[in-house]
């Protein structure tokens, strides 16, 4: 069954969206990663999503539920890579990602995690 | 309208969530063929991921209909055709305001739509389903 991987890197974990997610794709990610960070208690978590072309309302909302159910788990969670058009339409579309920490890129993602995590 | 279709129709059938990705797909491509830049073409596939999904979910399963249209003045331009026979929309100016849903949803997915595209028409009745045009030219 098709299914997104969720890596461990010490205290964090890695997940790379690298296809466009059908629904259940994304629905299944956010139970894996719910838990995976439950069996390892994991600190942080970073989702790549530089490979999205599309981030529609149902995966924008996605994320941020998942970025929910994260902090309530112990995790901090960095969103990084948006693609500017995404952003965007994001934005034009009406979906403001509150509550939602995002960076540029990997390297920025993860120095915003330790930071945040340094926070707890 | 002034404005020609090329006669080219693409249909895809929207029934279940699965289906929602095929539209996106679709609509990616033939914004891609006709040029739009990428920020035009995130856009395009954005608005149709919502409506798809308002078809599949609200309207209980339904169409899109793809077609490449020149308006006058030979501005080359892409319109997608949302049809279902669901419930319909009880209030269509409502249903348009952010933060509006039936339920479930966020309620951004016709208003969103509207934003991102140049033209949006919605006809709604109940008990007969709904029909969304949306189209983006170039």
């Amino acid at each position: 069954m098709e299914r997104i991987p969720i890596l461990k890197m010490g205290d964090y974990l890695l997940v790379s969206i690298q296809i466009d997610m059908h629904d259940k794709l994304a629905m299944d990610l956010k139970n894996d990663l719910a838990e995976k960070i439950s069996k390892t208690s994991a600190k942080g978590v970073l989702i790549d999503i530089s490979a999205l072309e599309v981030v529609d309302s149902f995966i924008g909302r996605m994320l941020g539920s998942m970025s929910e159910i994260s902090k309530v788990l112990g995790a901090e969670t960095v969103i990084v890579g948006m693609q500017p058009a995404v952003a965007i339409t994001l934005v034009e579309l009406g979906l403001s990602l509150k509550g939602i920490h995002t960076a540029l890129n990997v390297e920025k993602g993860i120095k915003l995690l330790d930071e945040l995590v340094k926070l707890q | 309208m002034d404005e020609n279709t090329t006669g080219k129709e693409t249909v895809i059938t929207l029934r279940e969530t699965n289906d929602i990705v095929n539209a996106r797909q679709y609509a990616r491509k033939l914004a891609v063929e006709l040029g739009f830049n990428i920020l035009d073409q995130t856009k395009i596939v954005t608005a149709i991921s919502e409506l798809a999904r308002n078809t599949v979910i609200w309207g209980k399963g339904g169409k899109a209909t793809f077609e490449i249209i020149i308006k006058k003045g030979n501005k080359a331009g892409l319109r997608a055709t949302f049809t279902d026979r669901g419930p319909g929309i009880p209030d269509v100016e409502k249903a348009l305001e952010d933060g509006y849903t039936s339920g479930g949803g966020l309620g951004l997915g016709l208003g969103g739509a509207k934003r991102l595209m140049d033209e949006f028409e919605i006809e709604s009745e109940i008990g007969k389903g709904t029909t969304v045009t949306v189209a983006k030219y170039k």
